[in-house]
């Protein structure tokens, strides 16, 4: 039907020739384009070896080139926070430098998110292991642009070897006079904390994480004020992900259009992803945004296991986003926007891939669990309502459950979803929508199956079989409702 | 008061009754209130030594003057390392009166994360992550592994000889070397059962295993072949474009 009308079209322009833009692929980025070069921490971590990969190269010249001009190379550079938002980097950091800022006598803070958690998520990991210098460096750019006087880089408790190479890496930098006082010559006074936690999800959200390092239980705040008004220790503070800030100094020596040149328009850069699940290698990589998530797996984890046909799905960006199936994997993308239109997200880039073998319900299931536990009992839809689910969650996976049932969990997790201050709420929601989603035939057929052997549930996984039926039992209960079958396929 | 009360009343009772909530009351993994133990009460002596006392120290000048219960979480945690891994009230107390802070907020905080213990723990803490990712490589089997080692107990119990205690913890952040277990504070990656053993056998004789991937991998590269950072990959500096 289209093809015929293209080529009447066609037709209709005999005289200007308007040549189709080529197709461009993406993937395959070459090493010399890597910005982290030691990831897999096969050479030296340490100062001279951070050096030799040209770390701390000339950073003296960037911070004097001043902070608009680092901010507007970041803006150019397209770079996206790579925290899982999303949000313009550049645009996040300018916050900082409002009109008249100079007047706040108050400290300015940058804070670094190394609390990583998500399941599914290990690139930070790498970062801090392999290329400390690089985060050390970048946390003494991105302050530069933000005019913060000092970082706390507050990482995660269960990361011992991460915070001790990320510590050696700030003395090491303290010693060679890269930071502190006079930061490497430029007159600029800039001090790096290490904070580490002690083991909870809910300190990856920024405000929580602001509460956390004030020395409180790690409850998100309600915003406005924005951190960038009303943060740390109540001064003007930025939190920014390992990844993001670790690029920065990287795409200043370079030039953001050699940043922007990698990925699809609004989706630049190079990013970590880190893929994990039934795949024969699974690995933590650098590669270009927009790579198809085909190609990511065959390329660089040697395929799924038992062929690309073995697959069932795929959670793309860590646990708070929806699962896609198998067809959908074979289309996307690895970036924000194409990510976004299969109705999931790029998240923090972590690919948990599960093929035929896995039991779907039960993997959703397990996050629920998940959510349950690091839920921080602030707001009451995320508190009650991750337990709900995970309940609902867990006959779900038996099959112990009335058809309707399903649906009632949808509406629950719908209720959760932007109800709460943070989101936690949205991320415990999301897995089970996607799962509803894409494979609600299969929790049908569960359920129709386990009513088959067992005989009918009552809505909260009571059979009926068990019910007293001497006593008053409320139709509510969904007892006497007829039975609803799986759909023929 | 109501947890003297026994938890199932009899049976015969619980037939008859009308049962209004099919829900279980489910408790959260550990107990939030502090009750006076032999082991743990307020009367045992906690004080910081003297190398404690100045990690400490230095640890409080990272924040400002008057922010400093910001360094409660690394003190509880200096304190926890002393203290053979668990904190217990004294510590928590003695954290409270470094830091001139109400022991009540330092309550808060040593509930609300769960790296703090509060119950004594054995000589190597087991940690095994069980959430999704680890989970879909395996991580059951490791589980039960883990627990067949320490002598058929359940997943938050110690061993009757004292020398694991194991947990199931969420996502500790190493999925690509899923199954992993951490042992104190080390991880231990791409786990099978047999490594599994092998790693806490050698913690019962006493020995230290080295950490990291178990499977002959070095950190989480391709483990048949590198796809990337093959060679030495030398900086580049002429397209440096602050001059």
């Amino acid at each position: 039907m289209s093809r015929p009308f293209r080529s009447k079209l066609r037709l209709a322009r005999s005289l200007a020739t308007v040549a189709d833009p080529p197709v461009r692929r993406y993937g395959g980025l070459k090493d010399q384009d890597r910005i982290f070069t030691n990831v897999y921490c096969r050479h030296d971590h340490g100062l001279k070896g951070a050096q030799s990969r040209g770390d701390w190269h000339r950073t003296k010249d960037i911070l004097l080139k001043g902070d608009s001009w680092i901010i507007q190379t970041i803006k150019d550079s397209g770079l996206r926070g790579r925290g899982g938002a999303g949000f313009p980097s550049g645009l996040k950091w300018s916050f900082m430098n409002k009109p008249n800022w100079q007047a706040d006598k108050r400290p300015r803070y940058l804070v670094i998110n190394a609390d990583e958690g998500e399941p599914g998520t290990c690139k930070d990991r790498e970062i801090l292991r392999g290329d400390p210098h690089k985060l050390i460096e970048g946390c003494l750019v991105a302050g530069r642009a933000m005019n913060a006087t000092a970082a706390y880089i507050y990482i995660r408790g269960e990361f011992y070897q991460e915070a001790s190479h990320v510590q050696q890496a700030i003395d090491e930098a303290y010693a060679a006079g890269l930071i502190g006082k006079n930061a490497c010559n430029s007159a600029y006074d800039f001090d790096v904390y290490l904070h580490r936690g002690a083991g909870a999800y809910i300190c990856g959200e920024e405000t929580a994480l602001i509460e956390s390092l004030e020395g409180k239980q790690g409850k998100p705040r309600l915003k406005p004020p924005f951190p960038a008004d009303v943060g740390l220790f109540g001064c003007p503070t930025t939190v920014a992900n390992v990844e993001t800030v670790a690029v920065a100094p990287t795409i200043c020596r370079r030039g953001g259009s050699w940043f922007a040149s990698f990925g699809r328009d609004r989706n630049q850069g190079t990013k970590l992803y880190c893929i994990s699940g039934h795949v024969n290698n699974p690995c933590v990589v650098e590669e270009e945004m927009s790579i198809p998530l085909k190609e990511l797996l065959e390329k660089h984890c040697g395929g799924i296991r038992g062929g690309w046909d073995n697959l069932l799905g795929i959670i793309p960006g860590g646990s708070s986003v929806p699962v896609i199936p198998k067809d959908v994997c074979a289309e996307v993308l690895m970036d924000y926007d194409s990510l976004k239109d299969a109705q999931t997200g790029l998240g923090t880039g972590a690919v948990i891939v599960m093929d035929k073998s896995t039991d779907m319900i039960a993997a959703i299931s397990r996050f629920a669990h998940f959510y349950k536990h690091e839920s921080c009992g602030q707001c009451t839809p995320c508190r009650e309502g991750t337990t709900w689910m995970m309940n609902m969650m867990d006959r779900m996976v038996e099959g112990r459950s009335h058809s309707r049932e399903i649906d009632m969990l949808l509406e629950l997790s719908k209720q959760i979803e932007g109800r709460t201050i943070c989101a936690l709420g949205d991320a415990a929601a999301w897995p089970i929508q996607g799962l509803m989603r894409h494979f609600r035939p299969l929790v049908e057929q569960r359920i129709a199956d386990y009513r088959a052997a067992n005989g009918a549930v009552a809505f909260g996984g009571q059979l009926v079989s068990e019910i007293n039926h001497d006593l008053a039992v409320p139709d509510n209960l969904g007892a006497r409702l007829p039975e609803v079958g799986a759909p023929r396929a | 008061m109501f947890s003297r009360l026994p938890k199932r009343l009899p049976a015969p009772i619980l037939a008859a009754r009308r049962p209004f909530s099919s829900t279980t009351t489910r408790n959260s993994d550990s107990l939030f209130v502090h009750r006076d133990t032999p082991y743990n009460n307020p009367k045992i002596a906690f004080e910081f030594d003297a190398e404690n006392m100045k990690r400490a120290k230095e640890i409080m000048t990272h924040y400002p003057p008057q922010y400093k219960k910001a360094a409660v979480i690394p003190l509880l945690d200096l304190g926890q390392r002393q203290n053979k891994g668990w904190t217990s009230i004294s510590v928590m107390n003695c954290v409270a009166k470094l830091l001139e802070m109400p022991p009540m907020r330092v309550y808060e905080v040593a509930t609300f994360y769960t790296m703090f213990n509060r119950e004594p723990i054995g000589q190597n803490f087991v940690q095994v992550c069980t959430t999704t990712p680890c989970m879909l490589r395996g991580s059951t089997e490791i589980l039960n592994t883990c627990l067949e080692h320490a002598g058929g107990i359940k997943a938050g119990q110690t061993s009757k000889d004292g020398k694991f205690t194991v947990v199931e913890v969420e996502c500790q952040g190493a999925c690509s070397n899923a199954p992993m277990i951490v042992v104190g504070d080390d991880f231990y990656e791409d786990l099978t059962p047999a490594t599994t053993k092998k790693v806490l056998e050698a913690f019962s004789k006493g020995q230290k295993p080295k950490p990291g991937p178990q499977s002959g991998r070095l950190t989480s590269e391709n483990s048949a072949s590198l796809t990337n950072l093959t060679g030495k990959v030398s900086p580049i500096y002429e397209k440096q474009v602050t001059r």
